[in-house]
């Protein structure tokens, strides 16, 4: 398990490979569909230095505010991440982000911007939404609450040893590629059944 | 019985559902990680959901933080009327929300904004069946949105697939939809199956599948050997849990079937997620509510 700190230099995550399992600590920004056209179309201001040699959490928590009005996550597992392609390259580059933590994978696009912008994309267990609530251990702040609603919002999250798998690293290598074309075969095999 | 005690008899369904899962999938959870074999990554994989599962009965708190969509199936006697139920459960949804037991999942497709509450247009979807014994019948499904997107729909004969009319071309259309969901619905899936119906009701059909137990067998000899041959081929496509490769790809297949059009044949695919959420519940005439691991 390597320890990866926030923010993080492009050394760092040029150093990791796809298959190293981390565990991240450090803040992290929630972002989905909405944030991510947000991060594009505004100059993000709240949360640029934040994603400044951090990342972005594809993620719609379940979130509970206490009589303070202080936020805490009770649930907090990744969302598929493939939707939010169109989008990653551009907010990776801009706002100099050091990786992308989600479920499923990404694309050909993501793969090529975490290559030339000193990126990597790591995979969350999807559905492991107590167990990873349990890495954040204090929510600062949230932007867009009102207008995005608690899942599409950007929640701010300081994260403690948030354990993940790099599954495409800065060197061109995509472990879902790979699986992809793994399976790929078995499904032409059984398709000529 | 009263509208609030039938409230509060929801809102225990909901809990239940949302926030453990039912031994007939902790079952097909504990043998897919023996079967995977100690020490490999798909096993820790697994261990990793089954120990969250575990943190999240403890503290009720959500298995999964896409608590989905609410799907009621509710069977009624001649004693109950169907707009109070359907008013006490939209109360227990949104008393649930309130509890953190759901996230708020309900967006207004138009304008975007989020009830907060779960409770919109066709949120929650109820789907009523009147009867003549007395006392309710209550079976929910959350249905995540992640696993949803992986559903789909064919119309047969499809070249592409070199799929023809019959149960040999349904086969290659669950085999497709699988192969291209790779680990997008967070698998080990669920595959429910509809051969035949309509495009609305052979979704619906495919969907209901889920109200079975992984373990139960099909009463039509030849769709239960026909989900056993499945669920096997589907894990040689070496998706494995969470899409990083291994032998589980599919905890279960399920396959119902409709009577069809003469000019249609379609092929139904509903993809769940290995957080297989799912409770039961019945009210007697006397109403007394008893909570059931099976429908």
């Amino acid at each position: 398990m390597i320890e990866l700190k926030l923010p993080a230099s492009d050394a760092d995550i040029r150093k990791l490979k796809a298959g190293d399992e981390v565990a991240i600590t450090g803040t992290l920004i929630t972002a989905r569909d909405a944030a991510h056209k947000y991060l594009i179309d505004t100059d993000g201001a709240e949360v640029r230095d934040i994603l400044n040699g951090g990342m972005v959490y594809h993620c719609g928590p379940v979130v509970k505010k206490d009589a303070s009005g202080k936020y805490s996550f009770v649930a907090a597992g990744p969302t598929t991440s493939i939707r939010t392609e169109p989008f990653e390259p551009p907010v990776i580059e801009k706002y100099h982000l050091r990786g992308v933590i989600g479920k499923g994978g990404m694309g050909a696009g993501t793969l090529a911007a975490c290559n030339k912008f000193g990126c990597v994309y790591l995979s969350a267990l999807g559905g492991l939404a107590t167990t990873l609530a349990r890495s954040v251990v204090e929510v600062p702040a949230v932007y867009k609450l009102e207008e995005f609603g608690v899942p599409e919002a950007l929640w701010v999250i300081k994260v403690k040893g948030f354990p993940a798998v790099v599954t495409m690293d800065s060197h061109m290598k995509s472990i879902h590629d790979d699986i992809e074309t793994a399976s790929k075969k078995n499904f032409e095999r059984l398709m000529a059944k | 019985m009263g509208n609030e005690t039938l409230k509060d008899a929801f809102l225990e369904l909901i809990r239940r559902a949302a926030t453990d899962l039912r031994p007939d999938v902790m079952d097909a959870m504990r043998k897919a990680a023996a079967a995977e074999g100690k020490g490999t990554p798909a096993a820790s994989v697994l261990e990793q959901k089954i120990e969250n599962v575990r943190q999240a009965a403890e503290g009720s708190t959500p298995v999964c933080q896409d608590t989905g969509a609410l799907v009621f199936y509710i069977d009624y006697g001649p004693d109950h009327r169907q707009k109070d139920i359907e008013e006490a459960a939209k109360a227990a949804t949104i008393g649930a929300t309130e509890k953190y037991y759901l996230r708020p999942n309900a967006v207004d497709s138009i304008t975007g904004k989020n009830t907060r509450n779960n409770v919109g247009l066709d949120a929650p979807h109820f789907s009523f069946n009147q009867r003549d014994e007395k006392g309710l019948r209550v079976r929910l499904l959350l249905k995540g949105g992640g696993s949803e997107n992986c559903g789909a729909q064919y119309k047969l004969p499809d070249g592409k697939l070199k799929a023809g009319r019959d149960l040999e071309g349904a086969r290659k259309c669950v085999i497709d939809a699988v192969y291209a969901a790779q680990g997008k619905g967070c698998p080990p899936g669920i595959v429910g199956v509809c051969v035949g119906g309509a495009r609305d009701t052979g979704y619906a059909c495919a969907k209901e599948q889920f109200l079975r137990a992984l373990d139960d067998r099909n009463p039509d000899p030849k769709l239960a050997e026909f989900e056993t041959r499945l669920t096997g081929e589907l894990n040689e496509l070496g998706v494995g849990p969470a899409g990083l490769g291994g032998k589980t790809t599919v905890l279960g297949v399920k396959i119902g079937a409709l009577h069809r059009m003469p000019a249609c044949y379609f092929v139904s695919v509903a993809y769940c997620c290995w957080a297989y959420r799912k409770a039961f519940m019945t009210v007697s005439a006397e109403g007394e509510v008893t909570h059931h691991d099976r429908a």
